[in-house]
């Protein structure tokens, strides 16, 4: 049935000067012959324009000629085996590689056409415009309010105290976790359960205004409960925020994104509508991986 | 080709999810080979006038009830406990589709002796018994094509199957005419006539359902659906 198929005709979306030029053949790899990307990498609606993109670990190549468009309010979950280089891939997007001395990004990476990889960019800024959400919930030793309030403040967002008090109950609000901490804002945020304290930690990234928020294996450290209401809260931050997540749950793949990545051993195998990476896959690769056959 | 497709279900990490998809496919076509049985006793025991034969296709087809609530169970477990995804997820589902087919087809073959056993009674009909032979091979081996590609996921004897069901509608429609003309003849037959008419129809309805089977094998294999589509279409897809 499905075999490796390869290259595909990028689809007809594709305005042709956004087209990748290299990895036009076919590699082949411990046995599994990769081709282009197959599926539907491309957007014309794009947020990040990724293209060419290659990452090396000093001489480790981690990440292998990836090409991709992740669109305007969309939630693309990047799936794959450990190791595949679906985290290494997410860092890129707002430079946390960098603080890796021997990590090296080459391609072509552009946040609204702007490549974000210019040495005179500003990381700080960068990463306010693309917030990130790590696996474990990481807040900062200080109260609720002040974990929240943290980046407005350095980001000089709020003029006046009333104005970061707004800033905080939106963004509380907007994590849905308001009703549970507005009567104690002062205590600490370390003292507030792993889901609570990961839906903090989703306030705190999302009070500086991002326009994409990565996350990476948000809820890998949840109980089920704290993971449905993150889920609950990905589709809800969607209307008004780009999101792109890593997760090792393949059901959760399923039930939030608009589109699937799937990554192996570097390359990125397929790219497409959600309901069709989990119902007919394009890739064998993808085939064996979602239905449980290697990982 | 053999090879590959006999473990297609059977390489998951989980040796555990390799037998509930190995034992969901050996139930149903153990189910399928009981169908096709019954069928096959219900048009012997009509041809041959024999009423005890009949008696058994009908008590036989509880079991057959049976196994369908059986089979459902077996896949709505697997749901729930595997999350299938991709072709694991389109057999899963298919199964659970095409046993409500052989079900039916159980049904039918249930009805034939019903009629059977009737014609026992009355005296046999004037006619139409060749043409009950006739289309009930014709549909019995199509069931046996069906389950046959099933096992071997073979899409493209599937998409034949489907092809095959439109010349059982052509012959079901010669058959019922000749018979409204004998019919019209001699009206002293009729009910005898009505039945054989009737196990006619049962039989068309079997060829539907081996149909019906075969368009869902072609989704488990192919992943696209067949049902509604011009036979063009399907062709196309099978032979992508």
């Amino acid at each position: 049935m499905t075999n490796l198929k390869h290259p595909i005709t990028a689809s007809a979306e594709v305005k042709s000067e956004s087209k990748p030029t290299v990895d036009q053949e076919v590699r082949t790899e411990e046995g599994i012959a990769y081709g282009k990307t197959v599926g539907k990498p491309y957007s014309d609606n794009a947020k990040f324009t990724l293209r060419d993109v290659n990452v090396f670990y000093s001489d480790v190549q981690a990440i292998k000629n990836i090409s991709l468009d992740i669109a305007k309010n969309e939630v693309i979950s990047f799936i794959g085996p450990s190791g595949c280089g679906k985290s290494t891939f997410l860092r890129c997007l707002n430079r946390m590689n960098d603080s890796i001395d021997i990590c090296s990004v080459q391609g072509r990476l552009e946040l609204d056409g702007v490549d974000i990889y210019q040495s005179k960019r500003d990381v700080v800024e960068l990463r306010a415009r693309v917030g990130m959400v790590f696996q474990k919930p990481n807040p900062f030793p200080k109260s609720i309010y002040d974990n929240v309030a943290y980046g407005p403040r350095i980001h000089g967002l709020a003029n006046r105290k009333s104005e970061l008090d707004d800033i905080v109950e939106s963004s509380l609000k907007k994590a849905g976790l308001w009703k549970e901490v507005k009567d104690r804002l002062a205590t600490p945020g370390t003292g507030l359960s792993g889901g609570q304290q990961q839906r903090l930690c989703i306030a705190r990234a999302i009070a500086v205004s991002p326009e994409v928020v990565l996350m990476d294996e948000p809820c890998s450290a949840l109980d089920p409960i704290a993971t449905a209401r993150i889920e609950e809260l990905i589709s809800e931050l969607s209307q008004s925020y780009t999101i792109v997540i890593v997760t090792h749950s393949m059901q959760q793949a399923a039930r939030v994104s608009h589109r699937t990545a799937y990554f192996h051993l570097g390359h990125l195998v397929e790219v497409n509508d959600t309901d069709k990476v989990f119902t007919t896959p394009e890739h064998e690769l993808t085939e064996s991986y979602i239905t449980g056959r290697f990982g | 080709m053999t090879k590959k497709t006999e473990d297609v279900y059977g390489d998951h990490i989980s040796h555990q999810f390799n037998d509930d998809l190995a034992d969901l496919k050996a139930n149903f076509l153990e189910m399928g080979g009981m169908v096709e049985q019954q069928l096959n006793s219900a048009i012997i025991a009509l041809m041959e006038n024999d009423g005890e034969l009949a008696d058994e296709v009908r008590a036989k087809d509880k079991e057959v009830d049976r196994m369908e609530v059986e089979i459902d169970e077996e896949a709505t477990r697997i749901i729930a406990k595997r999350q299938p995804a991709a072709r694991d997820l389109r057999l899963v589902i298919s199964v659970i589709k095409m046993v409500a087919d052989l079900e039916r087809v159980g049904d039918e073959a249930k009805k034939i002796a019903k009629f059977a056993i009737g014609l026992v009674e009355e005296g046999q009909a004037p006619r139409g018994y060749i043409e009950v032979r006739h289309i009930g091979q014709h549909v019995g081996s199509m069931l046996r094509d069906a389950l046959d590609a099933f096992a071997r996921l073979d899409s493209e004897q599937a998409l034949r199957i489907m092809k095959e069901d439109k010349r059982v509608d052509e012959e079901y429609q010669a058959a019922t005419r000749s018979l409204i003309t004998f019919m019209m003849e001699d009206t002293r037959n009729i009910s005898r006539c009505m039945a054989v008419m009737w196990v006619l129809r049962a039989l068309e309805r079997v060829g539907d359902h081996a149909c019906n089977l075969a368009e869902n094998v072609i989704f488990m294999v192919k992943g696209e659906d067949v049902r509604h589509t011009p036979v063009e279409e399907a062709e196309r897809i099978v032979g992508r």
